[in-house]
């Protein structure tokens, strides 16, 4: 089943997109959206380092992200800048590096289009074995602190002073983002990235009733706008990564719909889209 | 390791420096199971951030802060906000720190009285309304130590009377240690086991008895006809300067608090922005 490259590209699509839905939600929770951005952006500085030192290309984009993020809670206790000047900062010299340093190396010859919009379509199975294993690892590690990190996103003094250490698991889920912008790099490229964090996340708000909702809710989004994306981009030859981003953002646009809000009340959802909008 | 057994937290000679200002200075604080202590003083006193060095929020710059082993602690903060991307409901909130069985959550929403709002999303509750909440959770943890920093701003008059009621009964109930901060003593009095007013460092301290004792507490007691509804002001003449010295109603300005400065526990007196708040209660 896994040899047809295009049922490869779903498979290694919605194995991201069911991890990425959980930590967005905590990233749209947080108003963490240009975290994000940053890590991702630091990734291209991750490629350049990997080519230099002649290491994998996923570890060194872990690593910088680590250090990025480190630098982040630095900075933010250091400098006098406000946390969306520092993000900035980083985020964009971090990607100015990176692509500095990969022209100064001009033996290596490498797809800059691919990383920056992913590409999906070439997944291996041993891709595919990373993002399920690290997928899974994630997910764990997040269902572990998932009572702390919420604690901590709702109020974190309270989180503090009833003992459920919020600087750790801040800290932690830190990693795990870290982690995903690795193993989601090839798939959706380093500028898209955060999309998938977001989009599906912000969809899966209209119908969540609990926290623990939302992030379920964010994962299948994620997975539909991966199908529904790979799917299009099939049918009308356009570039797969951006597709996938286009079709979560439909999945967000028909989530706005009145008619989404009635559906889950189980409503005559086909007929009252102007009776949804008198309160 | 605390001295007293039944000492749930003590603060020695604890501050806080922030910026080269300090935030508070020479705090002793010391609360036991079963009493409630309550902090006093205006705006920028120092109250939250003393409550915040018991808790362990914050570290002192000077002095300790020393809490009991295992310290289980209910928190209601000052301020909680609750982003609108976030779907939390009440009955979800309650166990934001711990599990808590349906019994259990009912009967601390009930206790505050808003049981009926356990399905509501906590962002469209009213202030009043958060208020309970916010009290629901900490006290359904059954904790040991309870520190409450205003606990019922914007809850009505006859609901806040309730609520201190409710306070005092959990003491009793639950044995824990009550740390309760108010702008002022108002309804707060009879409860309370012991009074510490703050003004950057503790002004005085007592029983509310000793205070009561006081001819002008009397004359405002007697006048109000009920324990519950005691009311008490009073009024600095000294301030406290950014470098900590302490400027007294004659000009001159010294290292430290003089024992004969005065804390006028007058009925004529404001709090500094608070005449308002003040007035209104004298008009009910």
């Amino acid at each position: 089943m896994l040899d047809d490259f295009f049922i490869r590209a779903i498979v290694a699509g919605a194995g991201v997109a069911l991890v990425t839905g959980p930590l967005g939600c905590f990233i749209v929770w947080r108003r963490l959206a240009y975290f994000g951005d940053t890590l991702s952006h630091a990734a291209l500085l991750g490629v350049a380092i990997a080519f230099l030192l002649q290491i994998d290309v996923m570890l060194a984009v872990f690593s910088v992200s680590v250090v990025v993020a480190v630098a982040l809670l630095f900075l933010q206790r250091r400098a006098g800048l406000s946390a969306d000047a520092l993000l900035g900062l980083l985020s964009h010299s971090a990607l100015a590096l990176g692509l500095v340093a990969l022209a100064f190396m001009t033996w290596v010859r490498i797809d800059l289009m691919g990383l920056l919009f992913g590409d999906i379509l070439a997944v291996s199975k041993s891709d595919i074995a990373i993002i399920y294993a690290g997928g899974a690892f994630v997910l764990a590690v997040l269902a572990m602190i998932w009572n702390s990190l919420f604690a901590a996103t709702v109020n974190p003094e309270l989180a503090e002073a009833e003992g459920m250490k919020p600087d750790r698991a801040n800290f932690i889920f830190m990693l795990l983002l870290a982690v995903v912008v690795a193993i989601a790099m090839k798939i959706v490229g380093v500028l898209l990235i955060t999309a998938l964090l977001i989009i599906p996340a912000a969809t899966a708000r209209r119908f969540a009733g609990g926290p623990e909702l939302m992030a379920l809710f964010a994962s299948l989004a994620g997975v539909l706008a991966v199908v529904g994306g790979l799917f299009g981009s099939l049918q009308w030859d356009t570039p797969s990564g951006p597709t996938i981003v286009v079709a979560a953002l439909i999945l967000f646009l028909v989530s706005l719909l009145p008619v989404a809000a009635l559906a889950g009340a189980g409503g005559k959802a086909g007929a009252s889209g102007k009776e949804g909008r008198t309160p | 390791m605390l001295q007293s057994p039944q000492s749930l937290v003590r603060l020695e000679q604890a501050g806080v420096l922030r910026a080269g200002r300090w935030l508070v200075r020479d705090v002793d604080l010391d609360v036991q199971r079963g009493e409630i202590v309550t902090l006093i003083g205006p705006n920028g006193s120092g109250k939250s951030t003393t409550a915040r060095m018991a808790l362990g929020i914050v570290a002192p710059s000077e002095g300790t802060a020393k809490r009991a082993v295992n310290l289980r602690v209910g928190y209601v903060p000052q301020k909680v906000a609750v982003d609108w991307t976030l779907p939390l409901t009440v009955d979800r909130f309650m166990t934001l720190t711990n599990p808590l069985s349906r019994a259990q959550k009912e009967a601390a929403l009930q206790s505050t009285g808003i049981a009926h709002m356990a399905k509501a999303e906590v962002r469209n509750l009213s202030g009043g309304e958060f208020q309970r909440a916010l009290l629901a959770r900490a006290i359904a943890r059954k904790p040991d130590l309870l520190v409450l920093d205003e606990p019922v701003q914007g809850v009505d008059f006859s609901g806040e009377i309730a609520l201190y009621e409710l306070i005092a009964r959990i003491r009793d109930d639950m044995h824990c240690g009550i740390l309760l901060i108010s702008h002022d003593l108002h309804v707060v009095m009879a409860a309370t086991d012991r009074v510490i007013c703050l003004n950057g460092h503790v002004c005085c301290h007592g029983t509310p008895q000793a205070v009561a004792e006081s001819a002008e507490y009397k004359q405002l007691f007697g006048a109000r006809g009920a324990a519950q509804l005691a009311v008490y002001r009073h009024h600095h003449d000294h301030t406290h300067l950014p470098d900590g010295r302490v400027r007294h109603a004659d000009g001159t300005v010294t290292g430290h608090c003089h024992p004969d400065d005065g804390h006028h526990h007058e009925h004529d007196h404001h709090h500094d922005g608070e005449n308002e708040k003040g007035d209104t209660r004298n008009a009910r």
